[in-house]
């Protein structure tokens, strides 16, 4: 077995997710430089800037994926290196060749490899941990599809159960609703908010401003360096969009992202 | 084409049967263990470490002849090959990390250098005295003449802990191959597994260095794993089914090879592991050549009769002559109009356009262009969407189509 997470660690005022000047580079290109970056626990939490800002460069440094140059990642005040178990990362869907011989039920069985163990039997108990998992992003009817005839939106639905049938305290996500239908980012938004409400800190790379506010409480702004991070009322604001994203965004149209949108009263 | 019989029966003498035995276990090891290597995207590399064993056979060969032993020693030998072998895919390695030269270009060098210098070493021997006998030209394309009894154990022994270790490490070798980051993610080390895999291919190399030979070993590892590729979606049915017919080109090789003895038996085995490929590429059900044809024409004809018919019941007249010739022959439609039974399947194909109109407004996320036009919605849709379509067409919000 896995180690499960001591609950008693888990509280709102530590970060799930805290980054200290971490650099990352390409040989000489730097990716991020000296981000510093505090995720609260259960809460759903955005990383956006521009192309080549370092978003995705930042989850895979994390997830040890990418070398660390300098800097400091810690979960739940721990090091990351001996707590990958309580992260469960989520790649980029055209990361991975999706001609690749195995079904849906094989992919999601993935995320409990760690827990079976090198020589140990995957049994019922796991099959029926997958398909609860397939069931929760709505993908149960299509258990023995081969994953080449998915759509977009389904494969990142698969790659998604594959994430919580690792059943991890931090959900590292990385453009989730990328290249995927309506339907689907409403089944990921609705997975992830349950997540959120049983105290799993979800982290996002996004890539669509319109959506940050009604998807996410709080957010960090990365344009190599940091921007701006913290609450999304505070942070999300015209001129941290700005700095971020420099010319790049109309002014007008970064004004109508960062007002807060009329909502009905009851 | 007696011995060949006798052959295929193990019964063309003991030396025969044991080539046979050992061929048939060095494809089963081959094909398994490649099909990890075809999909890690690696046969390159394994190419590459495959000519790098040549130089460490000659060192070895002079090194037993220094100490006074017989040189022959198929134990020092194919330790010597492993040494340099190991050399060469740790330069592999390191150049890409450590330089700015890309792997191919690693790759390139290491085939070239280490077989170069493998070839000197050989021709240096041929002039030694004690080296004219020592047939280490055999290693390049495999030979079954002068196999021993010990030559045929090292084949199985070498053989059996291959595919343990591919049992044994099939998660991490899957999970590795199939997607990397998410791997690093769950905490298995890439870098080792790799290391793994490519230990386990260098064991199969060493072992088929005198059956096959090490220029064409790169072939018995990955031609049986395209070609299963060609029978199954499933990762552990794709390694089974390579062994199989890695098993198999080395038993068909074997005995062809016996019952002709001046041809090389590496070449034979590897042509039945090409036929075995052609075959597959022709005959395999859904990705073959033979059936994605027919299926492309199914499809083709499906569409055609379906627009047609609705063209004709519309009132308009049919353009495409392939359509026509479609309908007649198929006894839907005369030159004055549709038969009765195309009057039946324009009823038909009337209330499935409807139920596909109706189903893009019930399910407005859904991608409902898939299969249209193609299949009946009966087999797009789960009966319980079905049922709901139907409703919707009840209901007074829908307007059918309807043709007179």
């Amino acid at each position: 077995m896995i180690n499960t997470t001591n609950t008693s660690e888990i509280t709102p005022s530590k970060p799930a997710l805290k980054i200290q000047g971490l650099t990352v580079s390409y040989g000489d290109k730097t990716a991020i430089f000296s981000v510093d970056a505090n995720f609260p626990t259960a809460s759903m939490s955005a990383i956006i800037g521009p192309n080549g800002a370092g978003k995705s460069t930042l989850l895979k440094a994390v997830i040890g994926v990418q070398p660390i140059l300098a800097g400091q990642v810690h979960i739940f005040d721990n090091p990351v290196k001996n707590n990958l178990q309580k992260i469960a990362y989520v790649p980029q869907r055209v990361s991975v060749d999706w001609d690749f011989p195995t079904n849906v039920i094989d992919v999601v069985q993935m995320g409990l490899y760690r827990q079976v163990g090198l020589l140990g039997r995957m049994k019922g108990e796991q099959t029926s941990i997958a398909m609860d998992c397939l069931d929760r992003v709505g993908m149960a009817d299509m258990w023995q599809q081969q994953i080449g005839q998915l759509s977009g939106g389904q494969q990142q639905r698969v790659f998604l159960a594959r994430a919580l049938a690792q059943d991890a305290e931090i959900y590292l996500l990385d453009e989730p609703f990328s290249g995927v239908d309506a339907a689907t980012e409403r089944a990921i938004i609705d997975v992830l908010k349950s997540l959120k409400s049983k105290n799993k800190s979800i982290i996002a790379v996004h890539h669509d401003l319109a959506t940050v506010r009604d998807y996410f409480d709080y957010v960090l702004m990365i344009n190599i360096k940091n921007i701006a991070e913290g609450l999304i009322d505070e942070t999300f604001t015209n001129e941290n969009l700005q700095s971020t994203y420099g010319g790049k965004l109309e002014l007008t149209h970064a004004e109508e992202l960062s007002a807060p949108k009329d909502r009905p009263t009851k | 084409m007696n011995t060949f019989v006798q052959a295929m029966l193990f019964q063309a003498g003991y030396n025969v049967a044991l080539v046979t035995v050992g061929a048939i276990l060095l494809g089963i090891a081959a094909g398994s263990a490649g099909t990890f290597l075809f999909l890690r995207k690696r046969a390159l590399v394994s190419d590459a470490i495959a000519h790098a064993t040549l130089p460490g056979i000659g060192v070895a060969f002079i090194i037993m002849i220094w100490l006074g032993g017989d040189g022959r020693s198929i134990l020092g030998l194919l330790f010597g090959s492993a040494i340099t072998a190991l050399i060469g895919l740790f330069i592999i390695e390191w150049i890409p990390r450590r330089t700015r030269l890309p792997e191919d270009a690693a790759i390139g060098s290491v085939l070239g250098v280490f077989f170069g210098a493998g070839i000197v070493l050989l021709t240096v021997i041929q002039t030694m005295s004690s080296g004219r006998q020592a047939g280490l030209e055999s290693f390049l394309l495999g030979s079954t003449a002068g196999m021993l009894f010990q030559d045929a154990i090292v084949i199985a022994i070498g053989g059996f802990f291959s595919i343990l270790g591919i049992w044994i490490a099939r998660r991490p070798l899957t999970i590795v191959s199939f997607d990397k980051d998410y791997a690093i993610s769950v905490g298995y080390d890439v870098r080792q597994i790799d290391l793994l895999m490519m230990g386990l291919v260098l064991g199969v190399t060493v072992i088929g260095m005198k059956l096959v030979g090490l220029i064409l070993i790169v072939a018995m590892l990955i031609i049986p794993a395209v070609t299963a590729r060609f029978w199954s979606n499933r990762m552990d049915e794709v390694v089974v089914i390579a062994g199989f017919l890695g098993g198999l080109s080395g038993y068909i090789g074997a005995v062809l090879s016996a019952s002709a003895p001046s041809l090389p038996t590496g070449p034979i085995i590897v042509m039945i592991a090409i036929v075995l490929f052609v075959l597959s590429l022709f005959l395999a059900p859904n990705s073959g050549v033979f059936s994605t044809f027919i299926e492309r024409r199914k499809t083709k004809s499906n569409i055609h009769r379906r627009q047609g018919l609705l063209t004709i019941a519309k009132g308009e007249n049919v353009v495409s002559s392939f359509t026509r010739k479609l309908l007649a022959n198929e006894g839907l439609s005369r030159t004055d109009g549709l038969t009765d039974k195309g009057k039946k399947l324009v009823t038909k194909i009337l209330i499935d356009e409807n139920r596909w109109i109706a189903a893009k407004e019930v399910y407005p996320d859904k991608d409902m262009n898939i299969n249209y036009g193609i299949k009946l919605i009966e087999e797009t849709l789960t009966k319980d969407e079905l049922l709901k379509v139907d409703q919707y067409i009840k209901s007074h919000k829908f307007k059918s189509i309807t043709y007179d």
